[in-house]
């Protein structure tokens, strides 16, 4: 798509280097006066070729690529992978491995949220709340490094099971991080949901119709802020869900209606805050003793591994939205093939009809409402002007050497 | 290390040139009540123009490669850069990617390199830190 302009409009570009971006990407919009008419975007600046790097590892590698090809939601690719691999090579995850990937995922899900909720504020100009956040997102990242020796990427998940228990000895520290989210939620609340100028930037701004969500295959909070209750926790639960028994949080669970704008996007991520916190206690009060791992020794595991053949999806729900992993093994080393889909990528498009008809001033929030993540989404390159692709002049070039050469061939 | 007589305090752009977030949140948790580097007068600028100290993230990937090479010239002297996190420095996990001009040390000069993956607040601050002696010493041969 190419935004086309007429005498009446302007057309500004935002990024890929821009201070209110923190990552990559380029937004081009066609603006009039102060309205927005139109919108398009430009990817790839991200790709780093990871499911290519993946067919050169065997899997156990890629556990580590996985996690590196987005640094916040880290744990819910990684077990998507292992969750891919291991329908392949039917492996059973032992019930107490299933529950430290739940609470894995679940802490992830509070540091990703109220991460997104300081970007959010700053993006409104409200630095102050966005430091209040950030300070209480300490707490959990604390529990994370407890439990898995670091702050941002855990290396919990492996293929059949996880590397590492969340022991009984740590649980109290889980517990504790569970009423400081109680004890706060009153405050983000009050700052969030509460503030007359914070509402009046969120209310019926950036709104995605149920109908747009459903037609754009919006995913994740998005999605369930214009009052679609999916959730693959609920639809298609896995891990520990089964026993906790998820439903999906819709905005009118607080509010009493639906609009789909900014407000129930932050509405809906603050809930699930809530709900993370309730999860988590479930765990540590259900967690089941046992193994923790299918096969301790790694190098049996990939022996094992190279005799399969077959291929499978590992899908889940990631603090944006559905993730979708594809991985086919041919009896090799290394995986055939490994494709994913991340959540961003589901979430772009809605953009559109979010933008349109808005303010210059609101594509800071309103690109931001969706939590975009670059780096999970750049799966693909489009080669635009590379010498690769051949262009009209190009091939006119080629066909007329080909004349040339035919006919001296005659001569 | 002598630090102490610049007289400014030092501001810092941040790019992110295709890294996985990781470095990048781990910065602006650097920035945030618990690590508050704005204690010692450093803080995110929103043009390069205004920077002392480029904090580079990520592998550079090709789309970015000649975005990076433009912040830089936009820079003024004298400055510094710091790479942050282990792609940045030699390609991390990525290394052997075929859509990559990094890592960034091919591109642009870099001062200091702050490793980890990704490396905690403690360590980008300590960066800073040696990067604030490296400028002064540059301002001091000017
Ligand atoms: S060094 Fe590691 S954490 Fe940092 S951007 Fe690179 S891959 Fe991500």
């Amino acid at each position: 798509m190419r935004l086309s302009r007429d005498k009446n409009s302007f057309k500004i570009s935002v990024g890929p280097v821009h201070p209110a971006l923190k990552e990559p990407i380029q937004l081009n919009c066609l603006i009039a006066g102060e309205k927005i008419k139109s919108v398009d975007f430009e990817l790839s600046q991200a790709h780093r070729g990871i499911e290519w790097i993946a067919t050169r590892r065997n899997p156990i590698q890629i556990l580590y690529l996985a996690e590196r090809i987005c640094g916040i939601c880290n744990i819910c690719h990684t077990i998507s992978f292992c969750t891919a691999v291991e329908k392949i090579a039917g492996i059973e995850v032992p019930a107490r491995a299933q529950y430290v990937r739940t609470m894995g995922a679940e802490l992830e899900r509070i540091h990703s949220h109220l991460l997104w909720a300081g970007v959010a504020a700053h993006e409104l100009g409200f630095d102050s709340a966005m430091h209040y956040t950030w300070k209480a997102r300490e707490k959990v990242l604390d529990v994370i490094e407890l439990l898995s020796g670091n702050r941002i990427t855990k290396g919990i998940p492996t293929i059949g099971g996880v590397r590492r228990d969340f022991e009984e000895k740590n649980h109290a520290k889980i517990i504790e991080a569970v009423e400081y989210y109680r004890s706060v939620f009153g405050k983000l609340k009050a700052i969030f949901l509460d503030d007359p100028v914070i509402k009046s930037r969120t209310k019926d701004i950036g709104v995605l119709t149920k109908k747009d969500a459903l037609t754009l295959c919006a995913v994740g909070p998005t999605a369930r802020a214009s009052g679609i209750a999916r959730d693959v926790r609920q639809d298609e639960p896995y891990a520990a869900y089964p026993d906790f028994g998820l439903k999906a949080i819709t905005p009118d669970q607080l509010t009493g209606e639906i609009k789909g704008d900014v407000f129930d996007r932050i509405v809906v991520r603050l809930l699930e805050v809530a709900q993370s916190a309730d999860i988590l206690e479930f765990c540590v009060k259900n967690m089941p003793g046992g193994k923790i791992v299918y096969e301790e020794k790694p190098i049996k595991l990939l022996a094992q591994l190279k005799g399969v053949h077959g291929e499978a999806t590992g899908r889940l729900e990631a603090p944006r939205g559905e993730v979708f992993h594809y991985v086919k093994l041919v009896g090799e080393e290394s995986p055939y093939s490994w494709k994913v889909k991340p959540p961003t990528y589901s979430n772009l498009l809605p953009w559109i009809p979010m933008l349109e008809g808005e303010q210059v001033a609101d594509i800071p929030i309103i690109a931001a409402s969706i939590d975009p993540c670059m780096s999970c989404c750049n799966r693909a390159v489009v080669a635009e002007n590379n010498e690769n692709v051949l262009n009209h002049d190009m091939l006119h070039r080629l066909s007329v050497e080909k004349t040339e050469n035919i006919r001296g061939q005659l001569a | 290390m002598g630090i102490s007589n610049l007289n400014r305090s030092l501001w810092v752009f941040h790019v992110n040139t295709g890294s996985c977030n990781g470095c990048d949140i781990e910065i602006v948790a650097a920035l945030m009540p618990r690590y508050d580097i704005e204690r010692f007068g450093m803080k995110l600028v929103g043009s390069p123009r205004h920077a002392d100290v480029l904090l580079v993230t990520g592998p550079v990937t090709m789309d970015m490669s000649a975005k990076l090479k433009r912040v830089y010239e936009q820079t003024p002297d004298p400055k510094v850069v710091i790479a942050v996190g282990n792609c940045g420095a030699t390609g991390g996990v990525f290394y052997e990617s075929y859509c990559l001009d990094g890592p960034i040390d091919n591109i642009i000069p870099v001062d200091v390199y702050v490793r980890g993956c990704p490396p905690r607040p403690e360590a980008i601050i300590n960066g800073v830190v040696k990067a604030w002696a490296k400028l002064e010493k540059k301002e001091a041969g000017k």
